[in-house]
């Protein structure tokens, strides 16, 4: 693989790699035919980023060297934010940010040409991995809402940066709400303050949701994405479906930015509100391809090309680990804004999936879940199909 | 109860907002207190605060243009709230670019102060922040703990130098010991010292001045070069100068003759300045308890930043 970025390109690659290094500890870094990726997740699983950049975002790209496969690796989010750390100092001096993984080399090597004839090589050593991937797909949630990331970065300003969670939902008069959300301690004598953002419905370019839809999620990791953003002066987009009494499994968030020559997605799960009893955080369920995932023995593992996706994903999508137990909030928000009954459009289909099916992907095959294309084999699955031990994250 | 205010002036806005940062910085909670005339923030001496004690004040009509209250009855038409002063700081510094501002006092499950925000917007929608700070209503019974500080006499009172230059000085010396000395006198002099067993430092500001004596007969006894000297602990000065931002339009230091009383009954050891209640002098007695009649000095600043005046008291060290 080889990638040449130069010019102002070079310091927005260097701000997605400080966004994802808000989320993860560990980037995964993969040459695909539509761009170079770059994803993270985090320790808990429960936030999911990744960035894609198209061919045309370098002045050079080359996924891969004929004749060989795709490389994929994983290297500490550390290391590789460490060659971008000060983006001032980039954005001044570097001219060239050259990204090149051969199969021989045990390291990926970036280098980048300075002025004045300095040129930096960073051998960065890597693991061989798998590929990472959320499945999700922003067209499946109901609600939508975009703005200029202006517009949402002064919304999330009143909030404290130590604020951990936040409450999006449209209030009254399709006002956009953002309030703090505090996880309600039963002994705690010391409350905390609580902040509300009110933003009219004239900010946004889009807004397609009901008055009373709510969710909750993580400012930290939002902030990852808003500080791209606002930088690279885009639109951002969330995509949510808020939970409601009958569907109990609330889905996980999609915060977007597109432009012609990249897109980011940060998938971040949200709190359920909706049921006292059973706190479900919902996680982006996440996929390793190899080792596949154990099949009850599905005799089709050759050719997905032509499975439906939809279904797909929703069997794919369950809920993660019920573990550390949220407790939703008592206090409600304010009058008007209260979680719908009625449950999203899939909730149906979502309730009869099987909880506990690993609903396998098709094994060592490549999925390009938020293009929708389904990219040709890398490894052809062997033979009749072995007993592999079941990839047992995501099911708490 | 009821409370409601309104600031729509940027500068008053503004000036409020120093206030309350500036509050943050000296205590971490404190007890504000809403009259019709005016708006303290109180901190008494309590043992948690190290035996600081403080009492700000202003005019409500220089800042606020609507200002409403009704405290708990006619007789006692007061209100005192007890609460963290970082929250209203931060809730006031999220005001940079309101059109208005309001506070209020509400009720949400548990009393808290309303600070709703109408911020001015690039596009003709409006933009609503809203914080609410949980607060605890002091009842009738403690208020008498939280009433404007008599000042005793002093030995010596001097104006201060520019507190920022101060403070780097104090800075620097609580790296050597936590240990001050104020040394004033009537000639304006005031020195600054620390004094260890491998070294003494000295920092000597001359050329002060010193405000008019309260009354005749202290004064013109005292010998005019004759310094007097407090110890304090360095921490507590530094805390109170780091909370000045904006050097003050009029800063005095006097060292006041205070005595502290200590009263210790049922297992629990407070303390009461003289000064709390109408009824305590300076040397009061109290029967059928145990008292420590302690003679300790207290250092007394008494600051004026434009029409907000802090008066801040920091005990000597025994």
């Amino acid at each position: 693989m080889k990638c040449l970025v130069t010019g102002g390109n070079v310091k927005v690659l260097g701000k997605a790699v400080h966004s994802l290094s808000r989320i993860g500890d560990e980037l995964y870094l993969e040459p695909l035919e539509d761009g170079l990726s770059l994803r993270t997740v985090n320790s808990s699983r429960s936030a999911y980023a990744c960035f894609l950049f198209a061919p045309l975002f370098f002045q050079q790209y080359q996924a891969a060297t004929s004749g060989q496969e795709a490389l994929r690796c994983k290297i500490l989010m550390k290391s590789f934010l460490a060659v971008f750390r000060s983006l001032a100092t980039v954005e001044k001096t570097v001219e060239k940010c050259c990204i090149s993984l051969n199969g021989r080399s045990s390291c990926l090597v970036v280098q980048l040409h300075c002025k004045y004839g300095v040129r930096k090589t960073h051998n960065l050593s890597f693991q061989d991995c798998e590929s990472l991937q959320a499945v999700f797909d922003p067209a499946l949630c109901p609600h939508v809402l975009r703005a200029p990331a202006r517009v949402l970065g002064e919304a999330v300003l009143p909030f404290p940066p130590a604020l951990a969670e936040v409450t999006l939902g449209i209030g009254c008069g399709r006002r956009v709400i953002l309030r703090s959300y505090q996880e309600e301690e039963a002994d705690s004598t010391v409350k905390a303050m609580v902040t509300e953002m009110s933003i009219g419905e004239e900010d946004f370019q889009q807004l397609q949701a009901q008055e009373g839809v709510a969710i909750t999620f993580c400012l930290k990791e939002f902030r990852g994405l808003l500080s791209f953003a606002e930088s690279a002066n885009l639109s951002l987009s969330v995509h949510f479906d808020a939970p409601g009494r009958t569907c109990h499994l609330p889905r996980p968030a999609i915060f977007a930015v597109k432009d012609s020559l990249l897109d980011g997605h940060f998938v971040l799960a949200t709190l359920s509100e909706s049921d006292l009893h059973s706190p479900a955080l919902c996680s982006p369920e996440l996929h390793r391809l190899a080792p596949p995932l154990q099949a009850h023995s599905t005799p089709h593992l050759d050719d997905f090309a032509s499975d439906d996706i939809d279904s797909y994903m929703i069997a794919m999508e369950t809920t993660a680990d019920s573990k550390g137990s949220r407790a939703v909030p008592s206090i409600p928000l304010s009058p008007g804004l209260r979680p719908p009954c009625s449950p999203g459009p899939f909730s149906e289909d979502h309730e009869a999936e099987p909880s506990t099916e690993p609903g396998t992907p098709p094994p060592k095959k490549f999925r390009s879940l938020f293009f929708g294309s389904i990219l040709a084999p890398v490894h052809s699955p062997p033979g009749p199909s072995p007993v592999l031990a079941e990839d047992s994250e995501g099911e708490g | 109860m009821k409370f409601r205010a309104k600031i729509v002036d940027a500068a008053c806005l503004n000036h409020f907002t120093r206030v309350s940062a500036m509050i943050a910085k000296l205590a971490k909670t404190c007890t504000l207190r809403i009259s019709p005339e005016k708006l303290n923030f109180v901190l008494s001496d309590r043992v948690a605060s190290g035996g600081v004690s403080m009492w700000c004040e202003l005019e409500q009509e220089n800042f606020f243009s609507e200002f409403q209250m009704e405290g708990i009855s006619a007789e006692n038409n007061a209100i005192y709230l007890d609460l963290t002063a970082e929250n209203l700081s931060r809730a006031l510094k999220t005001a940079q670019n309101a059109r208005a501002l309001k506070i209020k006092l509400t009720n949400k499950h548990f009393p808290c102060l309303t600070v709703s925000i109408e911020l001015l917007s690039v596009s003709s929608s409006s933009r609503v922040v809203t914080h609410d700070i949980p607060v605890k209503v002091i009842p009738r019974k403690l208020w008498k703990d939280l009433q404007e500080p008599t000042i005793p006499d002093s030995d010596v009172s001097i104006y201060l130098p520019v507190l920022k230059t101060m403070k780097s000085i104090v800075e620097k010396m609580k790296n050597i010991s936590n240990h001050l000395i104020m040394e004033a006198n009537l000639s304006g002099e005031l020195n600054l010292k620390i004094e260890t067993e491998l070294v003494c430092i000295t920092t000597h500001f001359k050329d002060l001045g010193n405000p008019p004596p309260a009354s005749e007969d202290t004064s013109q006894e005292r010998p005019p070069e004759q310094m007097a000297e407090v110890h304090v602990d360095i921490r507590k000065l530094l805390q109170f100068l780091a909370g000045q931002q904006v050097n003050p339009t009029r800063a005095v230091c006097r060292q006041l003759k205070g005595s502290h009383t200590f009263h210790r009954g049922a297992g629990r050891l407070s303390a009461r300045p003289p000064w709390s209640g109408a009824q305590d002098g300076p040397g009061a007695h109290l029967t059928g308890t145990e008292n420590y009649l302690v003679s300790n000095k207290i250092v007394h600043f008494d600051l004026l930043h434009e029409d907000v005046s802090l008066q801040y008291f920091i005990p000597a060290l025994s």
